[in-house]
């Protein structure tokens, strides 16, 4: 499908709570006035003991949604099977469409039934740089067992799980999730680290957690280690207005008002107007799945995530991921390379370069796999040519 | 008021307010390592700098768990005290042991052999609690180890068989002490069992491959107040729950609130009728002579997600706001109980959602009642800082006169500024462990806005220290009453003995609270 450059964000129906902070952590909420319920996080994610949660049934009438990288045994023999990109499927046929995984014992071990896992971070954050920009499946695959076996790709070690970003376990522990809650803004060190929108607020319960799960870049993780605390908002109520209850009563108003559009404006990386490109791939029923990548300007914050939008454009479901200044660069060479349809020469002319030194920068960030060997192989020879022609005329 | 007496009233009132509301405990926002660190150093700070003042809160409704702290910490230092101090900080110390259950004096002891604090002055202590004690061959039972421990630090020549049953217990073929014997039959004899402290009884059962629903069937005699209530949801599951009753009227007030919450809601709706009724009861009876006598009250009470506690204190804040609920309502002529997001029946409250104080506390104030009565652990985040703008702007605009007084408790000890979080600067915060101190922490609170000089604090300090002092020595005992000068506690020794938790199951089940004594239990 055709990428579309796209400089609107419809929050229509969103608002955003007051925040609540935990040291460098601040957790703002986003409230639906009223949920979406004909679209629902598949039922195979719910858990299946949790009582406070209503599991829509499998009927017909909606349609299910899982989560980029969710984990869960779709298979008829149990298996795991991750989602590769955010998945719709209508939830009276099939199983959603997944990849199946090659892990070794220590990433399964705990190998509940149905229990709601992500993806080792870092094929679900490279995967998705790769699935944005359009790489072939069998790469994932392929690449998956590589990765796996081999341990760490070399550039992995840039991103951090939740887990290991100081202070957000305590963060999403003490937070008080909202009745209505259907999204949540998270801040770190007051720099917009993650977004995510659901559309009913029982769907946001169970993921809530999984929050700690996610992916952060270095940089979340370094403003998270060298904040030890961000400043509460101060608010103020005019006394000089006040004369009569009721006039205190819409004091208290405009200062949750004004808190609400506060909260959003500090997330103007996200939602402000730059551009971005969004490329919808898949439609079902009155949603559209779309994947959006920012222009990967290095100045600027650049978050790319999936949408779910409804027929009026209105956000259904977001997830978004911040990118690290590495992971910018990168981003930047796949979206030349998509830009031009993976053709390596026109790319090489965009980007003022000859063929070979692109195919060595796209092996250097560790694409390599995305391309046939004796290419690679090929540019690596020649590079080794040239310096040893260089250090002989020296 | 010069400076450094505006210190000393405020350290003093922050102590005091974390002396009553922290256990040390895990709380839902610190963990137990965290608060202790934190009130230990608070404990260090006051005690070096205001000594009388630390002794002397040894008369207030300070809670156990500091009470014991503030005990080993004026033993530990002792020698820094001059003969005056001394004298009256041996008095306070007696008469706040002998009103603290048994299991959490034995530890005290147990502290102070572990930090070899063993001067005159505390063998006597030692010596004339021990003497004191109602029925010590079944503290010898049930405190086995703790007495023995006591006995060595302080050399106590213990009367009649007791010294041989704690440390040659091997040899007698057959003790006179009828307890003492029935525990060595025990050994060997499980129809003996019956008669000895639950507690030793659940050891001994299971050399006897006694399960625990026999056990249960058979014991029911023995077990305390609190060991009842504990069990109560065990005996359901074992289906023996026709033997373990227990009355809840006579329940403690916050203890039957936790009770009544660690049920699952369909269980309180079927049971709504007695549950009610036992929550009312309890409440009239903590009330006692104040019933109807607050004129017209609101409360805002929290039940946030906050609420929900920690694993160590399950709902205790939630807990507190139930109990006070349903005390307020008593004390009150006309009462109103606002839930942040609860409505409908209080019995089915669960913790949930954000704290939004400031709307709350503005439509209590619309009613203009005559006392605010706000049960939170200050935690206003929705929007932050919501309440303090509008109790200011309340009172600096529509009741300049103060007709309404509103007072804040708090539950919760935040560890990471040493005090009760605060709501309002003029609005007085106080903590609060167990909402059947409510009537007296009110009055209390008056001190906590600062604006009582410490003139004033140290002569209401030195009154209660008077008539604490004066009820423990005309009791013999512990001060009953209305729990006016102390925290209310059942007169010891009327039925033979006191009947108390062992120091293992502190924190268990129901919260922290531990060894409410249980005069009532036939042994």
């Amino acid at each position: 499908m055709r990428a579309v450059t796209w400089d609107g964000w419809n929050l229509t129906g969103l608002t955003a709570g007051p925040g609540q902070r935990w040291g460098a952590v601040r957790l703002v909420p986003l409230l639906r006035d009223a949920p979406i319920t004909d679209l629902r996080l598949h039922a195979r994610l719910h858990d299946p003991d949790d009582p406070t949660v209503a599991v829509p049934g499998p009927r017909t009438g909606h349609v299910a949604y899982v989560p980029h990288a969710f984990v869960a045994s779709w298979t008829s023999d149990g298996g795991p099977v991750a989602a590769y990109g955010t998945q719709l499927t209508d939830p009276a046929r099939g199983r959603p469409a997944g990849v199946g995984l090659h892990l070794p014992r220590r990433t399964t071990r705990r190998k509940e039934r149905n229990r709601l896992r992500f993806l080792p971070l870092h094929l679900a954050l490279e995967g998705y740089l790769a699935l944005h920009c359009g790489g072939p499946s069998v790469v994932w695959e392929e690449w998956n067992r590589r990765a796996v076996n081999r341990g760490l790709s070399p550039w992995a070690g840039q991103a951090y799980t939740g887990a290991e970003v100081a202070g957000l376990a305590d963060a999403l522990r003490v937070f008080e999730i909202h009745p209505g809650q259907c999204g949540m803004l998270l801040y770190v060190a007051d720099a917009l680290a993650a977004a995510l929108v659901v559309p009913h607020p029982d769907d946001y319960r169970v993921l809530h957690p999984t929050l700690l799960l996610d992916l952060f870049g270095e940089l979340v993780y370094h403003h998270a280690h060298l904040y030890p605390a961000v400043a509460e908002f101060h608010v103020e109520i005019d006394a000089e207005r006040v004369t009569r209850v009721a006039d205190l009563r819409a004091e208290a108003a405009r200062i949750r008002a004004a808190w609400s559009a506060f909260a959003l404006s500090m997330a103007e990386g996200l939602f402000g107007a730059r551009p971005t490109t969004s490329t919808p791939v898949y439609r079902m029923g009155r949603f559209t799945l779309a994947r959006f990548l920012p222009d990967f300007d290095p100045r600027q914050e650049n978050h790319i995530g999936e949408t779910i939008t409804d027929e009026a454009g209105r956000l259904a479901y977001l997830k978004t991921f911040r990118l690290s200044a590495a992971q910018v660069r990168r981003g930047y060479l796949l979206s030349r390379l998509a830009a031009h349809d993976w053709n390596l020469d026109a790319t090489a002319g965009a980007l003022g370069t000859d063929r070979e030194s692109l195919v060595r920068r796209l092996d250097r960030a560790g694409f390599g796999n995305l391309l046939r060997p004796e290419i690679i192989d090929a540019a690596r020879r020649a590079a080794r040519e040239r310096d040893r022609r260089l250090r002989r005329s020296r | 008021m010069s400076r450094s007496d505006q210190v000393a009233c405020e350290d003093l009132v922050m102590f005091v307010n974390a002396a009553i509301a922290s256990t040390g405990q895990h709380e839902f926002r610190a963990d137990a390592a965290q608060q202790r660190l934190s009130l230990a150093f608070l404990h260090e700070y006051v005690l070096g700098n205001y000594r009388d003042l630390y002794a002397a809160t040894l008369a207030l409704e300070i809670n156990h768990f500091n009470a014991a702290l503030v005990v080993t910490n004026l033993l530990r230092t002792a020698r820094l005290a001059s003969p005056a101090q001394r004298a009256r900080e041996g008095r306070l110390i007696a008469a706040r042991l002998r009103l603290l259950p048994p299991q959490r004096v034995y530890r005290v002891f147990r502290e102070l052999r572990r930090l070899g604090v063993n001067n005159r002055r505390t063998r006597a202590i030692i010596r004339d609690w021990v003497a004191g004690r109602p029925d010590l061959p079944f503290d010898a039972v049930k405190y086995r180890r703790s007495l023995s421990v006591a006995a060595r630090h302080a050399h106590l020549s213990l009367p009649g068989e007791i010294g041989t049953f704690l440390f040659d217990w091997r040899r007698p073929g057959r003790y006179e002490t009828e307890i003492l014997e029935r525990w060595r039959r025990a050994h060997h004899d499980q129809r003996a069992l019956a008669a000895l402290p639950y507690t030793v009884a659940e050891g001994l059962a299971t050399l006897h491959g006694i399960d625990r629903a026999r056990l249960l069937t058979r014991h029911t005699p023995q077990l305390t107040r609190a060991e009842r209530l504990r069990l109560q949801e065990s005996a359901r599951r074992l289906d023996v729950e026709d033997v373990v009753t227990v009355d809840l009227g006579r329940t403690p007030l916050t203890r039957l609130a936790l009770y009544v919450l660690s049920l699952p809601r369909a269980e309180r709706v079927r049971r709504r009728a007695a549950l009610t009724e036992a929550l009312r009861t309890s409440a009239r009876r903590a009330a006692g002579r104040r019933a109807g006598s607050w004129g017209r009250v609101v409360a805002v009470l929290d039940d946030s997600y906050s609420a929900s506690g920690s694993s160590a204190k399950r709902q205790r804040p939630l807990a507190v706001a139930l109990a006070a609920h349903y005390l307020l309502e008593v004390l009150a002529a006309d009462y109103t109980g606002l839930w942040l997001a609860h409505h409908g029946d209080p019995l089915l409250v669960r913790p949930t959602g954000p704290t939004g104080l400031g709307e709350r506390i503005l439509d209590g104030l619309e009613r203009r009642p005559d006392r605010l009565v706000v049960v939170s652990d200050g935690w206003d985040n929705d929007p932050p800082g919501l309440a303090a703008e509008v109790l200011r702007v309340w009172f600096a605009r529509l009741d300049p006169d103060r007709r309404t007084s509103v007072v804040h408790l708090n539950p919760v000890y935040d560890s990471d500024t040493f005090q009760v979080r605060r709501l309002a600067p003029d609005v007085p915060t106080v903590g609060v462990r167990d909402a059947e101190d409510l009537a007296t922490l009110v009055e209390l609170a008056r001190f906590a806005t600062g604006s009582a000089t410490l003139a004033e604090l140290r002569r209401d300090l030195d009154d209660r220290v008077d008539r604490f002092l004066a009820d423990a020595a005309s009791a013999g005992g512990p001060p009953s009453g209305d729990g006016s000068a102390v925290r209310a506690a059942p007169a010891v020794g009327d039925a033979g003995g006191v009947v108390g938790d062992t120091p293992a199951v502190v924190g268990e089940a129901v919260g922290t609270e531990v060894g409410v004594p249980y005069p009532e239990a036939p042994r």
